[in-house]
């Protein structure tokens, strides 16, 4: 199942070149790229571990192509994300958001139902990938 | 679905329309003397010029390595150059972005183990699409201590000027002689400059002609007496240790600024007028230690 998570998530992969003019975008609109990972893909998993500090200051997108080369290098079978903030309302906010990387298998999710009192049912759902211990999710053997 | 390549290309018509003509020109008058340095620039040019019509032909095109070492003495414009070069690149089509960025031994070397290549890379990142100016870059290189983190800092840069020699231009620049040394001791690095640009001292001259230039700058002028007073100046001040060209022909008119201001302040009975206060006169340049001590040769103000 394909995670369809932030923007372009419908669209096919976005290739190295395509990455590199959305980020090329997003310095020309002066907003920082920041790298995140994870290997918890649930949609209300909003934490990702960072990848180093959001750059800023950076003119060219090389500059954040070198990074994301580098963090395919060691979390290549993860989910990797890359988000540009503007900081312009006098906070950092988000203005676009879309995962770069993506492990080869993606188990999805389960609907989980509860049923509680009477005929209340309650729904969460449910990563396979969690099913082992963090850090092992995406392995070869998965 | 190949678009029809022309069969020929204007080289003039490519100069005119690249701007760089213009750019060209300004360097011309607004650096006074560095012939050599300004050829260069003139033959790197001419060269992504040639480049870029060969691109629109479909000959074979391999992007010139543009990696440089500026070397001279100090004063002698290293730093202003390379700023101009950011611009000259960038319109011609090398750098993307055309931005200087200015660095030392401080920006790129860590305090501790492990410091080193986030800092060294933090640096080469912001100076992606543009030129990264490392001064008195022989400081990189410390042989007295082996385990100076310098040389780590070189690897990494090394490793990039090879392989994205499309993103980054890098000019190292410092004195001659230790310039030398570093080369010697890091052959990666000379190899992997193709331009090394030797900055010339400033005859007296060209000195005076930039004094011209700084003072205009300001509004301010030289009397006539105070001309030949100033290159009275230059030529023992040259003699004197710890000579650097411009920068102490500018420390030197500041000084003269300051014994203007004094001396306007002391002399004058009413109003003065813009003329008496822009003018430098010879009595604030001959006021200079210079000439006292010419013969104790003091580096003196």
């Amino acid at each position: 199942m394909k995670l369809t998570q932030g923007t372009f998530s419908f669209l096919p992969e976005l290739t190295d070149d395509q990455i590199r003019a959305q980020v090329q975008y997003c310095l020309d609109q002066g907003w920082a790229v920041n790298l995140e990972f994870t290997d918890d893909p649930h949609p209300r998993n909003t934490y990702w571990d960072m990848w180093g500090h959001p750059m800023f200051d950076i003119a060219d997108a090389a500059g954040v192509m070198i990074e994301l080369a580098d963090c395919r290098e060691v979390y290549g079978d993860r989910y990797i994300r890359l988000s540009a903030f503007d900081s312009s309302p006098g906070w950092e906010s988000i203005r676009l958001s879309f995962i770069v990387n993506r492990p080869t298998s993606e188990p999805g999710f389960r609907l989980d139902r509860r049923e509680g009192a009477g005929r209340l049912i309650r729904y969460s759902t449910h990563s396979y990938a969690t099913e082992r211990p963090a850090g092992e999710r995406y392995g070869d053997d998965a | 679905m190949t678009p029809d390549r022309p069969t020929s290309v204007d080289l003039r018509a490519i100069y005119e329309e690249s701007g760089v003509g213009k750019i060209l020109d300004e360097l011309d008058r607004e650096l006074v003397g560095l012939g050599p340095v300004k050829r260069r620039i003139r033959e790197i040019a001419a060269l992504l010029l040639v480049d870029r019509a060969r691109r629109e032909l479909g000959l074979a095109h391999e992007p010139p390595t543009l990696h440089m070492s500026f070397t001279g003495n100090p004063g002698t414009g290293k730093t202003t150059v390379a700023g101009r070069m950011a611009g000259i690149l960038h319109r011609l089509g090398y750098i993307r972005k055309g931005h200087l960025v200015s660095v030392t031994r401080d920006d790129l070397v860590g305090q501790y183990i492990g410091h080193t290549a986030p800092k060294t890379k933090e640096i080469l990142k912001k100076a992606m699409g543009g030129v990264l100016f490392i001064d008195e870059a022989y400081y990189l290189y410390r042989p007295e201590n082996e385990r100076d983190y310098g040389q780590e800092s070189i690897e990494i840069l090394l490793q990039i000027m090879e392989n994205q020699r499309d993103d980054l231009v890098v000019i190292l620049a410092g004195y001659e002689d230790r310039m030398d040394r570093f080369f010697s001791a890091n052959p990666g690095f000379r190899s992997r400059i193709a331009h090394h640009v030797e900055f010339p001292d400033y005859s007296d001259d060209e000195l005076l002609a930039i004094s011209e230039v700084m003072l205009e700058r300001l509004n301010y002028r030289l009397s006539a007496d105070a001309e030949v007073a100033l290159r009275r100046y230059l030529a023992l001040r040259r003699e004197q240790p710890h000579f650097s060209n411009a920068r102490s022909l500018r420390n030197a008119l500041d000084r003269a600024r300051l014994r203007q201001a004094k001396r306007l302040f002391e002399e004058s009975e009413g109003p003065v007028d813009a003329e008496a206060l822009s003018t430098i006169s010879a009595e604030d340049i001959l006021a200079s230690r210079v000439f006292e001590t010419s013969q104790a040769g003091s580096t003196g103000s």
